[in-house]
């Protein structure tokens, strides 16, 4: 079967989108000459030519306010933004502007813009290790994507593009490389938006994750079911908002048990606002508190011991199920 | 023209007055002694030309031929609203017009009007923007964003700022290194003129320069109209920032006062003409309130409705397996 990386993944739907609709067009920092901070729009400039791939300049607020514009103007942007710390600049756009205009103005028009743009971390330092997923689901008018697999991040980053609304797509620099099979092409290797994924079945605990914590959960439930004969069903949420409850729910309703797994901070985080709406659904099918799996509330140091004493991975998901079963 | 500035006049009386009544709630923001720019500035682009202002909005919106009901019902909060009740004052919009609204976080329209324009370079598009805004959005990161990409790209976008010699309650001394905006654009290559925004004839000649610059494709101008808000910055300012003394001097220049005296003095019309239009604008927005004040309320059960323009819900979807 033919393979792909997670970073032709995302290339290949920008690039096939590009030609599929003339109104396609990416800008970003360094995305041209240096084809993408993470390389992921290499030779694209190339191909379409400055129109289609726009070097802006380094300003994150403009870049969005730009593309919210452009879609008005009958475009379909994609605007890079190299991580998603420097993301905090455009907020915004992204909140007051793209997020509110189709509602705010009695729905005379939409912005059907995608902001991709990378969480992740390997020592570069507090500024430069965050990830605001749940910030970003918080806001009504905004659709919140992060891809874990090649197959997800092309599919799900199709959808995104012809979708009508402002999607926030959030891929992950330590997938980029990783290898997954490639995609259908086509129609058929469309993901919709607002789907999760029972990645693997089991009956004693749900865990939910998504991003790169998808490969932490499945790898903790291959050591719960050897070592513990715990048998964990893993959800891979895929789309934040709008969030799949119902596969969140109806998988809670047969294992009684949860662990929520993500890397952005404990108080505050995504995990939080999927806890309350847990609680909220499924307070009398739950055998025990639901248990995170959360950064602690510590900016992330640069020092190797003490970034890998804090960057959620397997051990603390097998510990979260050890915790409740 | 003259027409033009006593409807934003008197539409702009009706509403101060319905705030009062408390039937306009929230921010309400008063255009009274501007109405030259939007008038002048309006009229020298073509109604299809793309329209982005600041949340001081009520002038533009008229100008552009927006109907005073739908726009006084929009500040009463009615389903009949521009924008169907769920944006106020501060956001009126008509996209049919293409005017694309007011918009109320301080210069966040600069840079989404220079988007804008590529659209239409993009497209081939023989339309402009227009993107209007205040003296105090200069001091705002996302104006010089706005500008450099404009600038960088040559788009053909016309950035008018009025200058209304405040921002809120800080003064030009206090929130801009220069007093000219036009030195703005300076650093950005960018041409411009500065104009007399209490003249509808000198804001007209400026904006009309700036907008055959853009179609020709030239690039963007900057326009500095010179202006002054009779009234507070809101409903709630108290004006301390200021004396009546100076308000009174720029009061003297009432940009309506001076197109008519004008045009009686040409005997382009009597001043018998001009009572007239005052006194049809009157009892137009006499009904304009009337309607507003009958218009029913937004359905509650549509409060959700619009979040999305495609609502993807996933409980109606079920349960996803392995
Ligand atoms: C980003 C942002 N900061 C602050 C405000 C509050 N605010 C509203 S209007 C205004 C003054 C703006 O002055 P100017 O740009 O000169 O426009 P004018 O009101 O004079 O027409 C301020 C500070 C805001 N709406 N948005
Ligand atoms: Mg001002």
């Amino acid at each position: 079967m033919a393979e792909l990386s997670y970073r032709a993944a995302v290339r290949d739907a920008l690039r096939e989108e590009m030609l599929r609709d003339e109104s396609v067009i990416l800008l970003g920092e360094s995305i041209t000459g240096y084809g993408g901070s993470y390389a992921v729009t290499k030779g694209l400039v190339e191909e379409f030519g400055p129109r289609r791939v726009m070097e802006t300049p380094i300003a994150e607020a403009g870049i969005v306010g730009f593309a919210v514009g452009a879609a008005m103007g009958g475009l379909r942007p994609v605007a890079e933004l190299m991580t998603v710390n420097f993301a905090l600049l455009a907020l915004d756009q992204i909140v007051n502007s793209a997020a509110k205009f189709h509602y705010m103005f009695g729905q005379q028009w939409s912005v059907p813009l995608v902001v991709r743009t990378v969480s992740g971390f390997g020592q570069l330092g507090a500024t430069h290790s965050q990830s605001f997923e749940g910030w970003f689901a918080s806001v009504p008018g905004l659709k919140v994507v992060m891809p874990a697999t090649p197959t997800d991040a092309y599919g799900l980053l199709v959808s995104a593009i012809r979708d009508p609304d402002p999607v926030i797509f959030i891929e992950h620099s330590l997938l980029y490389s990783m290898r997954g099979p490639a995609p259908p092409s086509g129609e058929a290797g469309l993901v919709p938006l607002g789907r999760a994924q029972v990645v693997r079945q089991g009956q004693d605990v749900t865990v939910v994750a998504y991003s790169r914590m998808l490969f932490q959960a499945l790898q903790a439930a291959e050591t719960l079911e050897r070592e513990d004969g715990i048998s964990c069903e893993v959800i891979d949420l895929r789309t934040l908002r709008p969030l799949d409850y119902p596969t969140v729910v109806g998988s809670v309703r047969r294992t009684h048990r949860v662990v929520l797994c993500g890397e952005d901070w404990r108080t505050g985080g995504f995990g939080a606002t999927l806890l309350a709406e847990i609680q909220d659904r499924c307070f009398d099918d739950l055998d025990g508190p639901v248990a995170r799996v959360a950064m602690r509330d510590i900016p992330l140091p640069y020092a190797r011991n003490l970034e890998h004493l804090l960057i959620p991975a397997a051990g603390d998901v097998v510990a979260a199920v050890r915790s409740l079963v | 023209m003259y027409r033009q500035m006593v409807l934003i006049r008197r539409f702009e009386d009706h509403a101060a007055e319905s705030y009062a009544r408390a039937r306009i709630g929230g921010f309400l923001h008063l255009y009274i002694g501007e109405e030259a720019v939007a008038v002048g500035a309006l009229n020298a682009a073509r109604p299809t030309d793309h329209l982005l202002t600041h949340y001081r909005d009520h002038g533009y919106a008229l100008v552009r031929g927006c109907d005073p009901k739908a726009a006084m019902a929009e500040l009463f909060g009615k389903a009949s609203g521009l924008s169907g009740g769920r944006g106020g004052s501060m956001h009126l919009a008509e996209a049919s017009r293409h005017f694309w609204g007011g918009h109320a976080i301080v210069g966040s329209h600069i840079p989404i009007g220079a988007g804008m324009a590529y659209a239409m370079q993009y497209q081939r598009r023989e339309e402009v923007v227009l993107d209007f805004f205040g003296d105090g959005a200069t001091g705002n990161g996302i104006f010089h964003e706005g500008l450099n990409m404009a600038a960088l790209w040559q788009l053909p976008v016309v950035f008018v700022c009025e200058n209304n010699l405040y921002g809120m309650g800080a003064t030009l001394a206090e929130e801009s290194p220069v007093k000219d905006m036009i030195i703005r654009a300076e650093g950005y290559t960018m041409p411009s003129r500065q104009c007399d925004g209490m003249d509808v004839f000198s804001v007209y000649e400026a904006v009309r320069t700036a907008v055959e610059h853009c179609r020709s494709g030239k690039g963007p101008f900057f326009v500095e109209a010179v202006t002054y808000r009779f009234r507070g910055h809101s409903m709630a300012d108290p004006e301390l920032y200021r004396d009546k003394e100076e308000v009174g001097r720029w009061r003297a220049q009432d940009p309506i006062l001076r197109f008519g005296e004008f045009c009686v003095r040409q005997r382009i019309s009597s001043e018998r003409e001009l009572e007239e239009v005052n006194e049809q604008v009157e009892q137009e927005m006499l009904e304009a309130v009337a309607f507003a004040e009958a218009a029913p309320l937004p359905e509650e059960s549509t409060v959700a409705d619009g979040v999305y323009a495609n609502p993807i819900d996933p409980e109606a979807a079920g349960p996803e397996s392995a």
